[in-house]
C-alpha cells in the first residue's frame, strides 16, 4: 500500500482507534490523552526522543502512527525532533513532539526557527521537577517562563496547559488548531503527575471534534508570498512539493522568505509576529473561572495545582468563604484583562505554583497600582505537589488578614 | 560539462531576487553550485520535486540562490531538518548542502544517524577546512599544524576523515573529489542523486581569503593548483606505496552499496499492518 492509499484511509482508522474510547468513560493517562487527541486533530507526524515523563506519547504513537499511513521517527535527540517536525510540517504534516524539561531546552533554539518561519508545530512539554536533570518522575512548573521566553530573541508563544486527562486530549486538539491557524509552534505544558495520572473519561465523539487545517493558497505560485498579509495577520501556507518552490530561512526575512538587513522589512516582520498574536488573543485566552462575581478571595492557578487549587475553593466554600478561581487553560498569551478584573473585584489573590513564583511575577506586573499586601505566594519546589488541605490553609490566612 | 550552456544554469537561479551572492572572489562554492544545478538538469528532475535543505555557514547560503523548495535551515540541524522532509514526502529529492563545520561539528550526531538509517538524502558537504562565515576558526577538518583565527600557535586537534566518518557510520554511497574536478564532481552528485540510500559527496573547496591567507596556500588559482596536483585517483592510489600516497586528496568513490533505504523499510513496515486487499 502506498503512503497516498493509506492517508486515504486514514480518517476512519483514526475513529477506530479512538471511537472504542468515546461511548463510555475509560480509565486513560494523561500521556495517552495527548496521543488519542493528536490522532484526534490530525497528526500524522512524530519525532522525538525518550524522555520520563514524556515517553508513554512516543510509545502509543509509534504504535498507532504505522497504522494510518502517518510517520513516526525516534531520532537521535531532541534537538534533531524538533527539527525533523518543524521540515515535516514545512512539506505539509500535522507534526507532534513530545519532551520533558531537558529536551525542552534543547528544542529551544529549533522552537524559535518555527516562529521565524511561521511553520505550524505543536511541543508537548511533561514538566518534571528541575532544573537540570532534576527529579525525573516528580512534578515541578519550573517550566512556566521557560515556555514564553525560552527560545533567543524576542516572539510572542502560544502556550496551553491542562488540569485533567480529558482537558489533556482536548487543549492537544486545541494545540495542533491554533499551530494550524496561526502558523506557529504552540506548547502544551503537562505535569508529571497529570501524564502518569490515570482517571476516567469520557472523551467526545470524534464527529463533534473540530478540527483546524492550515489554510492553502489560492494564486498561482508566480504571485505566492510565504508570509502574505491579511488583516487578521493569518496567511496561507503552501507545502513543499506543491510548485510553490518557496525559501525558508531562521534569518529576518521579507514577505516572500528571502533574508533581508534592512530595518524597515525586519520590523514588519516582527510586526507580523507580535500582531498575529496580539489581534487575536480572545481566540487565544481561555480561562476556567468559579465563584469570581461575589470572591473576597481569589486563587489564580494553572495545570495541576489549578486542579488542586478548584478543590480547595470547594472546601472552604464548604466552611461558607468567598473564595474564587481563576486558572488559565492558555498561559501564553497571559489572559491580562481577566487578571487584571479579577484583581480589582476581589482584596487578595492566592497564587500557589510548584516553582519559586513564576506566575506569580505576571500577577506583580498586572497589580503594580494596587496597594501591597494583596498578592500571595504559595510555592513549593521539592518535587512534591501543595494539596487543597494546604492551600485551603493559606486562603484561611489571607482571608482572615 | 560544456554541453550545457551557461544559460541553462542561469534558468535554475533565483536570478531576479537574490544576487548579488554572499561568496566571496576565489571561493570555490560556486563551482559546487554550477555541478549540483548540472548534475540535475542532465538527470531532467522535476525542480518542484526538490527540497535542497542546508545548514549555517558559507556553502549553507547555496539554497537561497536556486529555484526549488529551499530550507536554510539552523546551524548544524540541515540533515535533522531533512529527515523531516523524506519521511514525511518520501517520494522528493532531498539534497543537502552542507560544511565540515555545519555536518562534522555541531551537526555531527545527525550525520552519522542519518547515515546509520541509510535515509535517501543527497549529502553535498562543501569542505573549505575552516569557518568562514564567522571569520576563520578552525572546524574538524582543519589539517592538523594548520592555522586559524582560534588556533595561533598552530591546530593540536587531529582532522576528521570525513568520507571514513561516513562509511564507519554506514553511508552507502561516500565520494570525494575537490572543486578543481568539477565534471568529476558532476558525475559524483549525479551518481548521489541516483542512489537509493544516503549518499556523501565530499568537495574539497577553496577558501582563497581565509584559510588560504592564513596558512600561506597563495591564491585562489594557487589553491585549484594544488587540488589539481595534490589529489589522486583512489585507484591510482591503490598502487602508490603509502608514502606517495600520505597527505594527499583521494578522489573517487569509496562505497556505492545497494541496502535497505528506510523510507522502504518503514513503507514495508506500514504495509504489513494494513489489512490484505481483499479481507
Amino acid at each position: 500500500m502506498t503512503k497516498e492509499k493509506a492517508t486515504s484511509k486514514k480518517t476512519e482508522k483514526v475513529e477506530a482507534i479512538v471511537e472504542k474510547k468515546v461511548t463510555k468513560a475509560v480509565i486513560m493517562q494523561g500521556n495517552e490523552a495527548v496521543a488519542k487527541g493528536a490522532l484526534a486533530a490530525g497528526c500524522d507526524f512524530f519525532a522525538g526522543y525518550p524522555i520520563t515523563p514524556s515517553t508513554e506519547v512516543a510509545e502509543i504513537l509509534s504504535n498507532e502512527l504505522p497504522k494510518i499511513g502517518g510517520t513516526f521517527i525516534q531520532m537521535e535527540d531532541e534537538i534533531a525532533s524538533m527539527c525533523a517536525i518543524i521540515g515535516a510540517s514545512l512539506a505539509g504534516a500535522k507534526a507532534l513532539t513530545a519532551t520533558s524539561g531537558p529536551g525542552f531546552s534543547l528544542m529551544q533554539e529549533a522552537i524559535g526557527f518555527a516562529k521565524i518561519t511561521e511553520t505550524p508545530t505543536v511541543v508537548v512539554n511533561v514538566q518534571r521537577m528541575g532544573p537540570s536533570t532534576g527529579m525525573p518522575t516528580s512534578p515541578g512548573q519550573g517550566d512556566i517562563m521557560q515556555s514564553r521566553w525560552g527560545s533567543h530573541g524576542d516572539a510572542p508563544a502560544i502556550v496551553l496547559y491542562p488540569d485533567s486527562v480529558k482537558e489533556a486530549f482536548q487543549l492537544t486538539i486545541r494545540a495542533f488548531n491554533l499551530a494550524e491557524k496561526y502558523r506557529s509552534c504552540v506548547v502544551l505544558l503537562m505535569d508529571e503527575v497529570l501524564g502518569h495520572m490515570r482517571e476516567a473519561v469520557t472523551l467526545p465523539d470524534l464527529s463533534t471534534v473540530r478540527v483546524i487545517n492550515r489554510i492553502k493558497p489560492t494564486v498561482p505560485p508566480q504571485w505566492y508570498k510565504h508570509y502574505d498579509e491579511n488583516q487578521k495577520y493569518l496567511s496561507p501556507i503552501a507545502s513543499f512539493g506543491e510548485g510553490y518552490r518557496f525559501h525558508v530561512t531562521g534569518l529576518t526575512h521579507d514577505d516572500h522568505g528571502f533574508p533581508t538587513n534592512k530595518p524597515n522589512e525586519a520590523a514588519k516582520m516582527m510586526e507580523r509576529l507580535n500582531k498575529k498574536i496580539k489581534h487575536n488573543i480572545r481566540d487565544l485566552v481561555q480561562i476556567e473561572t468559579e465563584h469570581m462575581h461575589e470572591a473576597k478571595v481569589a486563587v489564580f492557578a494553572a495545570g495541576i495545582m489549578g486542579r488542586a487549587s478548584k478543590e480547595a475553593v470547594k472546601m472552604a466554600r464548604a466552611e461558607g468563604l468567598k473564595v474564587g478561581l481563576l486558572r488559565p487553560l492558555t498561559i501564553w498569551p497571559f489572559p491580562d484583562d481577566a487578571v487584571t478584573k479579577m484583581l480589582k473585584d476581589v482584596d487578595a489573590v492566592v497564587v500557589p505554583e510548584l516553582n519559586e513564583g513564576q506566575l506569580f511575577h505576571e500577577l506583580e506586573r498586572l497589580v503594580r497600582e494596587r496597594k501591597d499586601g494583596s498578592l500571595h505566594r504559595l510555592n513549593r519546589n521539592d518535587g512534591t505537589v501543595i494539596t487543597p488541605a494546604e492551600i485551603l490553609t493559606k486562603i484561611k490566612e489571607v482571608y482572615n488578614g | 560539462m560544456a554541453k550545457i550552456p551557461q544559460r541553462k544554469i542561469h534558468d535554475y537561479l533565483r536570478h531576479d531576487k537574490k544576487f548579488p551572492h554572499v561568496w566571496c572572489a576565489g571561493c570555490s562554492n560556486g563551482i559546487v553550485l554550477g555541478a549540483v544545478i548540472r548534475a540535475i538538469d542532465e538527470l531532467k528532475l522535476n525542480r518542484d520535486n526538490i527540497v535542497m535543505v542546508s545548514g549555517i555557514g558559507c556553502s549553507s547560503r547555496m539554497p537561497v540562490y536556486v529555484d526549488f523548495n529551499t530550507l536554510h535551515s539552523l546551524h548544524g540541524r540541515a540533515i535533522a531538518f531533512a529527515t523531516g522532509v523524506k519521511m514525511y514526502k518520501p517520494g522528493m529529492k532531498v539534497i543537502v548542502i552542507t560544511g565540515d563545520g555545519d555536518a562534522t561539528a555541531i551537526g555531527g550526531n545527525h550525520f552519522i544517524h542519518a547515515a546509520r538509517r541509510n535515509l535517501d538524502l543527497t549529502v553535498v558537504l562543501l569542505n573549505n577546512n575552516i569557518y568562514g562565515m564567522t571569520g576563520g576558526q578552525y572546524s574538524p577538518a582543519t589539517p592538523h599544524g594548520d592555522k586559524a583565527t582560534t588556533t595561533p600557535y598552530g591546530n593540536i586537534d587531529p582532522n576528521f576523515d570525513i568520507c571514513k566518518l561516513a562509511i564507519g557510520a554506514g553511508a552507502s554511497h561516500v565520494a570525494r573529489t575537490t572543486a578543481f574536478h568539477a565534471i568529476e564532481l558532476q558525475k559524483q552528485i549525479k551518481e548521489a542523486l541516483e542512489h537509493p540510500g544516503f549518499s556523501l559527496v565530499e568537495a574539497i573547496c577553496a577558501c582563497p581569503v581565509i584559510y588560504g591567507r592564513l596558512n600561506k596556500k597563495g591564491d585562489a588559482p594557487a589553491m585549484m593548483r594544488n587540488m589539481r596536483d595534490n589529489s589522486i585517483p583512489i585507484k591510482a592510489a591503490e598502487k602508490l606505496p603509502p608514502e606517495q600516497v600520505a597527505g594527499k586528496i583521494l578522489r573517487g568513490t569509496f562505497i556505492k552499496e545497494v541496502r535497505a533505504e528506510y523510507t522502504d523499510a518503514y513503507q514495508k513496515m506500514m504495509d504489513q499492518l494494513s489489512p490484505k486487499e481483499g479481507e
